[in-house]
């Protein structure tokens, strides 16, 4: 298979699904291969190597960092100080080191290539349900369109399930969507750029074993060069012992300065199992008791050491999107003109013009997504940042431009999930009138506030996530950022950037 | 409704099923040509003792004309208590989870946790409803690992000629939705 294929394929994947129009340009391909596996088609954000045992995010770059850092200084301690330190002092001590730098890495190969925990999209059917669903808790009301939260109450506690705009489901209690890889995660608890993948409920466990352990392979390291170069200064002298051995010095350096953020992380993760809290929820301080006096965490078991038992010891979930399946030709659909789903059959023949809507949304989308950014880093709560996808990159100004002036400025946009939907989409009185799916955008030009607020379309194929600064962005954005959009670099910025601010709060949280 | 034609069919995904465990929506395509896919139920989550997995006993208004309450809601309590079951932390969790950490957690790569052994139970499980009560009532229960864990799906059949018939409860829940 070749990924370059493969990737095309998944870019109109969702097309795929939610139009007729596509299939010609599936046939040939089918012909080649006549099974494809889940993997190929996943609709998030993804890389999936040895036919898809194993999953990172598209950005892979800053763990190949982690992976070098590991291995050089491991590599250098083993080589340059264990010779030494096992004639002068005991043998057991690289034993205990290697046997930490196996552990180490055994767990970040772990977290790094397992599924995070990636709640699969919903079936057209079960999203055209929850439509159906959300229409009748809103029948009443008539023009108001549906809030798109659903509240439950778990252990006492009332918790709002928001509704994801990309999967089309209820995100279920602790989910959370992450935009770098486009899928709703299970009990999130963040994207972590240094081990290539989101840390979620399937690889937290991996996740705290590998900072800890490599906080006790950091201190060991650096105690037992320390000792090296004291012992070796000794017999010859402090400048000639750092000559003798140069590596020592590097060591010593990256060392010095990866234990802090390293100690202080396994620290901060320590007490959020203790507590039985996601880093996602700490930094939202969902459970926070200054959010209101009986407000508390309603996951916890109430001790701590079941806390910790449960999250290192508990059962292990299964992967829910089987990536390794192998796709069913067809799928069992409902038959359109049947039953109460009709709206849904209807909104069907609207989308036969979706494949090239989809390119033009996409290419607004990232001119908006690129202008609103800055904004957005500083405002959003959630550790969302938004990108687009890389495939969009190249082409980007040319199709950006063309967004804009061409006929397809009006589309609408991924709807972004905002707190107060129903007060920003109240103005919408034509909607009622459409098919549940297909809320179109209104240009409202008496409200000029309203105007910048972003229409939700069913079937847009990605979600633009949704903090409330993004409302504000919207409409003054024009010719002007298209140029700005041309030198974006998307991925690669946010992902530090976003690491940088994630990692100053957590430092400042412990 | 053609109950031989049902059980050969479920004989037939029951030999594959042992190839992909997984694997029922097979036989629902096959189903597609003697019947004709009428509606569909979602059974959501109940999330009010935690994250844990656990559907919603309620029984759905669609499926009044076809099934027992007492059927639908043994199958959904069975379901519940075999994902309780899977998620149960206890010692043999513990052990297993100590064990796993223990070999940085490559042991997993050999080794099937209990969570993918209950798992299986349940696919069986879902086979054995599916033939022995709800293919005939022209129901069929897609296992809901297959839907993320999100939902149980129950897919309504019925037989091609009389379409519409029997799908009046479902329609007319259906535009009182409207």
């Amino acid at each position: 298979m070749h990924l370059g294929v493969s990737e095309s394929m998944r870019e109109c994947e969702y097309s795929q699904i939610s139009t007729r129009s596509s299939t010609p340009m599936e046939t040939p391909y089918k012909k080649r291969t006549p099974k494809k596996r889940k993997w190929e088609i996943f609709p998030g954000r993804n890389k999936f190597y040895c036919d898809g045992r194993i999953m990172m995010a598209k950005q892979t770059g800053v763990f190949y960092l982690t992976l070098i850092l590991i291995l050089v200084t491991c590599g250098l301690f083993f080589t340059f100080d264990c010779p030494f330190l096992a004639q002068q002092l005991t043998p057991v001590i690289p034993v205990i080191g290697g046997v930490l730098f196996l552990f180490v890495l055994g767990t970040l190969l772990r977290t790094s290539f397992s599924d995070p925990g990636v709640l699969p999209r919903a079936t057209q059917d079960e999203a055209a349900d929850l439509e159906r669903q959300i229409d009748v808790a809103n029948g009443g009301t008539g023009y108001r369109p549906p809030p798109r939260t659903k509240e439950v109450v778990i252990n006492g506690q009332t918790v709002k399930l928001k509704y994801c705009f990309t999967c089309k489901i209820f995100r279920p209690p602790r989910a959370s969507h992450c935009s770098l890889c486009d899928n709703c995660v299970e009990r999130f608890d963040h994207h972590c750029p240094w081990v290539g993948n989101c840390v979620g409920r399937r690889n937290y466990r991996f996740f705290y074993m590998f900072i800890l352990s490599l906080s006790f392979l950091t201190i060991f390291i650096f105690a037992f060069v320390i000792t090296h170069i004291i012992l070796s200064s000794h017999q010859n002298g402090f400048l000639s012992a750092l000559k003798d051995s140069p590596a020592s010095v590097l060591e010593v350096v990256v060392c010095f300065f990866s234990v802090w953020s390293i100690v202080g992380l396994s620290g901060f993760h320590t007490y959020l199992i203790s507590s039985n809290q996601t880093t996602n929820e700490d930094i939202k301080g969902s459970w926070s008791s200054k959010r209101g006096k009986d407000n508390y965490n309603p996951y916890s078991y109430g001790n701590i050491f079941t806390n910790c038992c449960a999250a290192l010891c508990g059962p292990l979930p299964p992967s829910l999107i089987d990536r390794r399946g192998f796709v069913e030709a067809d799928v069992p659909q409902l038959a359109p003109p049947t039953n109460g789903i009709t709206m849904y059959g209807s909104t069907q023949s609207q989308q036969s013009h979706m494949c090239d809507q989809d390119q033009c949304i996409q290419s607004t989308k990232f001119v908006l997504q690129a202008a609103a950014t800055p904004l957005l880093q500083h405002q959003s709560s959630e550790p969302v940042i938004l990108t687009t996808s890389p495939e969009n990159g190249g082409t980007l100004t040319g199709r950006a431009s063309l967004a804009l002036t061409g006929p397809c400025t009006s589309l609408p946009l991924g709807q972004p999930t905002p707190p107060n939907s129903t007060s920003s989409l109240s103005c919408h009185e034509a909607t009622d009138k459409l098919p549940v799916h297909g809320h179109t955008l209104t240009h409202n030009h008496s409200n000029p506030l309203q105007e910048s607020v972003f229409q939700h379309h069913f079937l847009t194929p990605e979600e633009v996530p949704s903090p409330p600064g993004m409302l504000h962005c919207g409409s003054p954005m024009g010719h002007s950022h298209t140029a700005q959009a041309g030198f974006y670099d998307p991925a690669s910025q946010d992902s530090l950037h976003e690491d940088s601010v994630r990692g100053l709060v957590k430092l400042s949280s412990v | 409704m053609h109950i031989e034609g049902y059980i050969a069919l479920f004989w037939d995904s029951l030999k594959r099923y042992y190839i992909n465990p997984y694997c029922i929506t097979l036989s629902l395509s096959e189903l597609r040509h003697s019947a004709s896919l009428a509606n569909k139920v979602f059974i959501q989550r109940d999330y009010s003792e935690g994250t844990t997995c656990k559907f919603q006993t309620k029984f759905p208004s669609e499926l009044e004309s076809r099934i027992e309450r007492t059927l639908f809601e043994d199958t959904v309590k069975t379901l519940n208590n075999y994902y309780a079951e899977a998620e149960k932390i206890g010692g043999q969790s513990y052990l297993e989870g100590c064990l796993a950490c223990a070999t940085a957690y490559l042991i997993f790569l050999c080794m099937e946790t209990r969570y993918e052994k209950v798992l299986k139970k349940i696919a069986k499980y879902i086979q054995e409803q599916n033939e022995k009560i709800y293919a005939p009532r022209g129901l069929l229960i897609t296992d809901p690992i297959e839907r993320g864990m999100r939902v149980i799906e129950i897919s309504i059949y019925e037989d091609r000629g009389s379409s519409g018939s029997s799908s009046g409860s479902s329609s007319v829940s259906g535009s009182t939705a409207r």
